[in-house]
C-alpha cells in the first residue's frame, strides 16, 4: 500500500464508510456513533455560547467527558474517571484555539479522550494521522494522486488531503496519535499549521487557509524508548495536559476489575472474580512500586524502570486467570499472578531484580496474610 | 491624610456607632477594604484582636527596620515553651490597620483576652481547649497557635465559612471567601462589604451560637469591656474595630458590663511577656508547623501588592522565575497562560482568575504539564521565601531566657576562658549538662566542643571543651526561630536537618547526635528520614557505611536508656537491605573497589553481630540471613578474590563453616586454574589482617600446606606480580607469628600435623606431646584467673578443665 492511498482511506471514511463496514455489526463504533443520544441530549439542553463550528459549548463538552444529569433527567455517563481539573483545561484550551497535547504514560486513556473530545467538539473524530516511526509528511500535509498528476498535471484535483487538511478547510478538529512517533522532521510540518493557521501548497501557488473551529488534538507517551522528543518550536505551540495514573487504589481496582472482567467474558474464561483480593494485591504492589513508596506511606521503596501501568496490572490479572482456568482450580492465587508481576516489574534484569528482591524481603515478607504470596515470589523470583 | 468632608467615598455616619471591620485573616481583599475603611472614616482610636500586652510593643511596628511577615510573641515567663504567636503580614488587615494608625497619629488597642490568661489555659483547663488564640477559629485563619500539642485538640466545631460557602453552592470555603470578598474591586461604599459580612455572620450565630468555641464568649466578653471603655474616651462613633468577622455579631451585641466581668472572673493566670520576632511565609503557610491557615501568602502578598492586573502581572513574575532556572520561556508563553486562566475562570464561573486558576494554566502552558517546575513555584512564588526583620530594640527573644535558666540550673556559666569540662552521665546534673551542651551544638551554638577524653573510654564519660564567645548571643538570636527553648528548638532543627539531608550518612550521624542530646521527639523523625534514605539509597556502600554508626547508636541507647525500638527497627532493615543488595554489588569490581567492598563487609558483619533480634523473629534470623549472603559470596566466582577469601573466612571464625569446607574453598582458589593474582588476594582476604590470621595457619597445617603448594605452584613470571601482595598479607603478622611460620615452612611438608614417631620434625623450641606434669603446674594460676572451684582430686581435672573451657568461651 502506498502512502498517498494511505490518506485516501482514512479520508475515505469521513465521507461515509469504506468497503463492507456499512452492514455488518463493527467492532467498535466511534464515538460519536456509540453516545449519539447523549450528545443530541446536551446539545437540546445547552443554552451556554458556543466557539465557532462547536457542537457544544466548553461546559456541555466537560459535561459529557465527565458525566452528569442533564435538567431533562437525561443521565450522561462519565467517558473519563479522574480529576475534574484536567478535562477543565483540556476543554478551555481548545476553546482558546490552542493545539492540545495529551501526555501520560500507557494505559491512562489518552487516546480515549482524545477521541472523545473530538467527538464532542466537532461530531466527529475521525479525522485521525497515526503516528509512527514510518509516518511520512504526507500524512499530515498533502499527498498526490499519482494518476491524476500525470494525466493533468497539477491541480487541486491532483491533490490528496490529509486529515490536518481537511479539518482546517472545514472548521475540525484533527487529531494526531502518538504524536513523539513520529519523526521530528515530519513532527515539523506541524509548526506553520499551528502557528500560521495556514498550509501553503507551493506546487499550485494556493495555500489552505484553517477555518475557525480547526485545532489538533495530539497524544503522546512521554516514557517508552525509542521516542522523538518534541521540538521547544513544536512544544510551544501546545498546551500539554498530563493525564494521570488512577489516583487512589479503590478506583484502580475498580478500572482493573471492571477491565478483566470485560476481557475474560470475551476470551471466554471460566469462573467470575472470586480473586478480588488478588486484584487487589496486584494493584497495591504495582502502586507501591510506581509511587516509591508503601500505601500506608511510612516506608519508602526504589521503583523499578518500567512504567507497570494500570494496562500492565490488567494483563497481569489477565494471564493469571487464564493460567488458572487452565492449569489450576479455576480460583485466582497468588503463584498464579506472582511469575507475571515478575515478569511485568523486572524489565531491567540487573537494577530491576534488586529492587524487586528488596521489595520483596523488606516490604512483602512484613505484610499480613501476605504469606503465601511471599512464598510465591520466592519461589519464582530463586 | 485626606479629610472625611472632601472624600468621595461617603464618611461613617455620626450616631451609627463603632466601626466593625470584620475581617478574614490574612486576607488581602479584607486587608484593602480595611484601608479604605478607615481612610473613609478617620476613627480617633483603633481596636484591633490581639493581645493587650502587645499594646506596649505596638510603636516598633512603626520602626523603619521593622519588616513583615513578623508576630507577636508571647511565651510564659517561667516555661519558654508555653508560647503563642500572632504571625502579621504585609496583607494582613490588622498590619494595615496598625500601620494606618501609626501613620495618622491614632491611638491602638488590642484589646483580646491577655497572653497573660489565655497562656494559662494551655496548662489544660479541662475543656481540652487550650488555645491562647482561636487558631482555628472560623474567620480567624490565622491568628496563632501554641506549641502544645495536646491543645490542638479539636472538639467538634462548625466552620461558618463553610457553612456560607455550601449555602453558596461552593465546596471550598477559602474559594468561596475569595471570590464574594477578596476579589471583589473596591465597591463605591468602603463600609458596604463590611456591613454584608457582618450580618451573614448575624445570621449564622444565631444559627450556631459559639459554634462550639467555647473560649470565644470569654473572649468576646474581655472584647466588649475594652471597646466600652474606649468608647467612653473617643466617643461612640469614633472608634474602629478590626476583628475576625465571626466575633462581629457578639462585639455588636447589647449586654450589660457587669454580665461580662462576670464572664471574666476567675480567669487563670501565668506571668507573660511579650515580643516581637521574625517570621517567614513559610510559617504563615498551612502545610509547615504553626500553620496560620493560609496555604499561599506569596499570591495573597502579590494580590495586595499588585496595583492592577494581577494575573498578568503574576504570570509575569512566574516566567521570570522559570527563566532564571533557564527554562526557555518566551512572551507568547506569557499572553497563552492568560488566555487560559481567564477562559477558565469564565468556565468555571469565577468573577476573576484566582490561584487555582493561573497554576492550572501555568501548568499547561509554560511547565508541559508537569508538577516539577509547579513544585519550585509553589515554593518560590506561591508560598514565597520572604523573611521577616525586627528591629534590634525588640525585647530579647525566650530561647536566650531558657538557655540563661538552664545555665543557672546546671551551674554551667557562660566563661570566655576556654577550660575543659569532665563529665559523668552516671550523675544528674553531668548528664544534664552533657544534654545541653550537644542540643546546642546542633541548633550551632558553639559553646563546647567534644573532645576525646583522656582517662577513660567508658560511654559514660565526655569530655567537653567550652569557650563562651560574644558572637554566640547573635547565634542564639539566630536559632530562636527554631523555637522558644533549647529543647524544642533542638528538636526542630533536627526534625528540619533529617527532612533536608541528602546523603545517607549524614541522617545516621544526625540519629546519632540526637540520641546523645536525647532528642526523643525528634527521633521519630530522623528514623523515617533514616528508613527513607536508606530505602532509596541503591549504593550498597553508603548502607554499609551507615549499619556501624545504627549499631553504636544502638548501644549508646542502652547506656543512656533511651527507646531506641524504632532505631532498631531502622537498622535491621538496613541490614535486610545490605543482605540483598551485597551480592550483586560485589561482582565485577576492581582491586581498589573490593578492598573498599572488604571493609565494608567487616563493618556490617561487627554491626550485624551487635544488632539485637526483632522480637517478632525467630532468633538468629538476621545473623542466618547474612550468613547465607557470606556463602553466596564465598562461593561465586564473579566475586573478587578478597571479597571471597574474606567471606570464607567470616564464616569459618562463626563456626558456620566447616574445616573441612573452608579448606575445599581455599583448594578452588588457589587452584592452578585461578589467576596467580587473584588467589593471592583471596589469601590476603582469607588470612590476612590483624585478626589472627596467621595463627590459623600455624594451627592448621592443611591450609598452610595448601598456601605452600601454590604459592610453589606460581609460575615464574607472575611470581613478581603476586609477591608483593603476599608481602602485604603476611607482613601485619606479629614477628612471633612469623617466625613460627617460618619454621613450619621450613620443616617442609607436614602432611597432618606432628608425628609421635618422628619426634624430631617437631616445631623447634617445642616438645612433640604434651607433658602432662608440666601442664598441670599451670591449672592452679588458671583456677585463680578463672574463679572455679578448689581441685578436689585428680579425678575431677577433666571436669574442671571443661568448666573453665565453658567460662572462658
Amino acid at each position: 500500500m502506498t502512502m498517498s492511498e494511505t490518506s485516501a482511506t482514512t479520508a475515505g471514511t469521513v465521507g461515509g464508510t469504506v468497503g463492507g463496514t456499512a452492514g455488518a455489526e463493527v467492532l467498535r463504533p466511534h464515538a460519536e456513533d456509540a453516545f449519539a443520544d447523549e450528545l443530541a441530549a446536551l446539545a437540546g439542553a445547552d443554552d451556554r455560547p458556543r466557539p465557532p463550528r462547536w457542537r457544544l459549548s466548553p461546559w456541555a463538552v466537560a459535561t459529557y467527558l465527565l458525566g452528569g444529569t442533564l435538567p431533562d433527567g437525561t443521565v450522561i455517563t462519565p467517558k473519563y474517571v479522574g480529576p475534574r481539573r484536567i478535562i477543565e483545561v483540556a476543554v478551555t484550551t481548545l476553546a482558546t484555539d490552542r493545539a492540545l497535547l495529551l501526555l501520560g504514560v500507557p494505559g491512562t486513556a489518552k487516546t480515549w479522550v482524545s477521541e472523545h473530545l473530538a467527538a464532542a467538539v466537532s461530531g466527529d473524530s475521525t479525522l485521525l494521522v497515526q503516528g509512527t516511526a514510518g509516518t511520512p509528511e504526507e500524512a499530515i500535509r498533502y499527498g498526490w494522486n499519482y494518476a491524476q498528476l500525470l494525466a493533468h498535471g497539477p491541480s487541486r484535483d491532483a491533490l490528496v488531503s490529509s486529515p490536518v487538511m481537511r479539518a482546517m478547510a472545514e472548521g475540525m478538529t484533527a487529531r494526531v496519535e502518538e504524536l513523539t512517533r513520529i519523526p521530528a522532521d515530519v513532527q515539523d510540518s506541524l509548526i506553520t499549521i499551528l502557528s500560521e493557521k495556514t498550509l501553503p501548497v507551493p506546487e499550485l501557488g494556493q495555500e489552505i487557509q484553517a477555518v475557525r473551529g480547526f485545532n489538533v488534538i495530539a497524544t503522546a507517551n512521554d516514557r517508552d524508548r525509542g521516542i522523538n522528543d518534541l521540538s521547544s518550536a513544536l512544544r510551544r505551540r501546545f498546551n500539554t495536559v498530563v493525564l494521570p495514573l488512577p489516583a487512589t487504589a479503590e478506583a484502580e481496582v475498580d478500572i482493573v476489575s471492571r477491565r478483566v472482567d470485560q476481557i475474560g467474558r470475551s476470551l471466554d474464561l471460566p469462573g467470575g472474580l472470586e480473586g478480588i483480593a488478588e486484584i487487589r494485591r496486584v494493584v497495591t504492589v504495582f502502586r507501591e512500586l510506581r509511587d516509591g513508596v508503601t500505601a500506608d506511606g511510612r516506608t519508602k521503596i526504589k521503583s523499578p524502570s518500567g512504567t507497570l501501568s494500570t494496562a500492565e496490572a490488567i494483563s497481569v490479572v489477565t494471564n493469571g486467570l487464564a493460567l488458572a482456568a487452565h492449569f489450576g482450580d479455576g480460583v485466582l492465587r497468588p503463584g498464579d499472578v506472582a511469575s507475571g508481576i515478575l515478569g511485568a516489574v523486572v524489565r531491567d534484569p540487573a537494577a530491576d531484580r534488586v529492587i524487586w528482591q528488596e521489595y520483596v524481603e523488606t516490604v512483602v515478607r512484613e505484610r499480613d496474610g501476605w504469606k503465601d504470596f511471599y512464598r510465591a515470589c520466592r519461589e519464582v523470583g530463586a | 491624610m485626606t479629610s472625611p468632608a472632601e472624600d468621595a467615598a461617603p464618611a461613617w455616619p455620626a450616631g451609627s456607632g463603632p466601626l466593625f471591620l470584620g475581617v478574614r485573616h490574612h486576607g488581602p481583599g479584607s486587608a484593602r477594604a480595611v484601608r479604605a475603611a478607615l481612610d473613609a472614616a478617620s476613627p480617633l482610636a483603633v481596636l484591633i484582636e490581639g493581645p493587650p500586652e502587645g499594646d506596649a510593643l505596638v510603636s516598633l511596628a512603626g520602626d523603619p527596620q521593622m519588616r513583615p511577615p513578623v508576630a507577636l510573641l508571647a511565651h510564659a515567663v517561667d516555661d519558654p515553651g508555653r508560647a503563642a504567636f500572632w504571625p502579621l503580614a504585609d496583607f494582613s488587615p490588622e498590619w494595615v490597620a496598625i500601620r494606618w494608625a501609626l501613620a495618622h497619629d491614632v491611638p491602638v488597642r488590642f484589646i483580646d483576652l491577655p497572653a497573660t490568661h489565655s497562656l494559662a489555659f494551655t496548662e489544660g483547663d479541662g475543656e481540652g481547649d487550650g488555645r491562647p488564640d482561636g487558631e482555628t477559629d472560623p474567620d480567624d485563619g490565622g491568628a496563632g497557635t501554641d506549641l502544645d500539642p495536646e491543645a490542638r485538640v479539636q472538639a467538634l466545631r462548625i466552620d461558618p465559612l463553610a457553612v456560607l460557602a455550601e449555602a453558596a453552592g461552593y465546596d471550598d470555603a477559602e474559594r468561596w471567601w475569595e471570590d464574594v470578598v477578596e476579589h471583589r474591586a473596591a465597591a463605591d461604599d468602603p463600609f458596604a462589604p463590611f456591613a454584608a459580612v457582618g450580618e451573614a455572620m448575624g445570621a449564622l450565630r444565631e444559627e450556631y451560637g459559639d459554634g462550639g468555641h467555647r473560649r470565644d464568649l470569654v473572649r468576646e466578653a474581655y472584647m466588649r469591656l475594652q471597646l466600652r471603655s474606649a468608647r467612653k474616651e473617643f466617643g461612640d462613633d469614633r472608634v474602629a474595630v478590626v476583628c475576625g468577622a465571626w466575633h462581629v455579631p457578639a462585639l455588636g451585641a447589647r449586654t450589660t458590663a457587669t454580665a461580662d466581668r462576670a464572664l471574666l472572673k476567675g480567669l487563670p493566670k501565668v506571668k507573660s511577656e511579650m515580643t516581637w520576632v521574625p517570621w517567614t511565609h513559610h510559617r504563615l503557610a498551612r502545610h509547615s508547623g504553626y500553620g496560620a491557615g493560609i496555604d499561599s501568602p506569596g499570591w495573597y502578598g502579590h494580590l495586595f501588592g499588585a496595583p492592577d492586573r494581577p494575573v498578568e502581572r503574576w504570570m509575569t513574575k512566574v516566567a521570570g522565575l522559570l527563566r532564571e532556572e533557564d527554562q526557555p520561556i518566551s512572551s507568547a508563553h506569557v499572553i497563552e497562560a492568560v488566555r487560559l486562566a481567564e477562559t477558565l475562570a469564565t468556565m468555571r464561573g469565577r468573577p476573576l482568575a484566582g490561584l487555582t486558576e493561573t497554576t492550572d494554566a501555568i501548568r499547561a502552558v509554560m511547565c508541559d504539564g508537569s508538577d516539577v517546575p509547579l513544585g519550585l513555584i509553589r515554593d518560590r512564588l506561591i508560598v514565597g521565601d520572604v523573611l521577616g526583620e525586627v528591629p534590634d530594640s525588640a525585647p530579647a527573644v525566650p530561647l536566650q531566657r531558657d538557655l540563661t535558666r538552664l545555665q543557672r540550673s546546671l551551674r554551667l556559666k557562660p566563661e570566655a576562658l576556654e577550660r575543659e569540662l569532665e563529665l559523668d552521665l552516671r550523675k544528674e546534673t553531668d548528664a544534664g549538662r552533657g544534654r545541653m551542651l550537644h542540643r546546642l551544638r546542633l541548633l550551632g551554638i558553639g559553646w563546647g566542643e567534644a573532645s576525646a577524653g583522656r582517662g577513660s573510654t567508658g560511654t559514660f564519660r565526655e569530655t567537653w571543651r567550652l569557650r563562651w564567645e560574644p558572637e554566640l548571643y547573635v547565634r542564639v538570636a539566630e536559632a530562636g526561630v527554631w523555637g522558644t527553648t533549647v529543647h524544642s528548638a533542638a528538636t526542630a532543627k533536627a526534625e528540619s536537618r533529617a527532612v533536608s539531608a541528602t546523603a545517607l550518612s549524614d541522617v545516621t550521624a544526625l540519629a546519632e547526635q540526637c540520641l546523645l542530646a536525647e532528642l526523643t521527639d525528634a527521633l521519630p523523625v530522623v528514623m523515617s528520614a533514616l528508613a527513607d534514605r536508606a530505602a532509596l539509597d541503591a549504593d550498597v556502600g553508603h548502607l554499609a557505611q551507615a549499619l556501624p554508626a545504627l549499631a553504636r547508636s544502638l548501644r549508646y541507647g542502652d547506656v543512656r536508656s533511651t527507646d531506641t525500638a524504632a532505631l532498631g527497627e531502622v537498622a535491621s532493615g538496613l541490614a535486610e537491605r545490605i543482605c540483598v543488595g551485597l551480592p550483586p554489588a560485589c561482582a565485577a569490581l576492581d582491586a581498589d573497589g573490593a578492598a573498599e567492598m572488604r571493609g565494608h563487609l567487616d563493618g556490617v558483619h561487627a554491626a550485624i553481630g551487635l544488632l539485637p533480634d526483632a522480637p517478632d523473629r525467630p532468633a538468629g534470623d538476621l545473623a542466618g540471613r547474612w550468613g547465607a549472603v557470606l556463602r553466596k559470596l564465598a562461593a561465586r566466582d564473579t566475586v573478587p578474590g578478597v571479597i571471597r577469601g574474606r567471606s570464607a573466612r567470616l564464616l569459618l571464625d562463626d563456626g558456620r563453616l566447616p574445616e573441612d569446607e573452608a579448606a575445599r574453598l581455599m583448594g578452588l582458589a588457589l587452584s592452578p586454574g585461578a589467576p596467580p593474582a587473584d588467589a593471592a588476594a583471596w589469601i590476603e582476604g582469607f588470612v590476612g589482617g590483624a585478626s589472627g590470621g596467621g595463627m590459623l595457619l600455624v594451627h592448621d597445617e592443611r591450609l598452610l600446606a595448601l598456601v605452600d603448594t601454590w604459592l610453589t605452584g606460581v609460575p615464574a613470571g607472575s611470581f613478581t606480580d603476586v609477591l608483593p601482595l603476599l608481602r602485604r598479607t603476611f607482613s601485619a603478622y606479629e614477628p612471633g607469628v612469623r617466625r613460627t611460620l617460618g619454621e613450619l615452612v621450613r620443616r617442609g611438608p607436614a602432611g597432618g600435623g606432628p608425628r609421635p614417631d618422628r619426634p624430631e620434625a617437631g616445631i623447634p623450641g617445642f616438645g612433640t606431646g604434651i607433658d602432662e606434669s608440666r601442664a598441670d603446674a599451670v591449672l592452679p594460676v588458671l583456677r585463680l584467673l578463672l574463679g572455679g572451684p578448689p581441685p578436689v582430686g585428680h579425678d575431677n581435672d577433666n571436669d574442671n578443665d571443661n568448666d573453665h573451657a565453658g567460662v572462658a568461651r
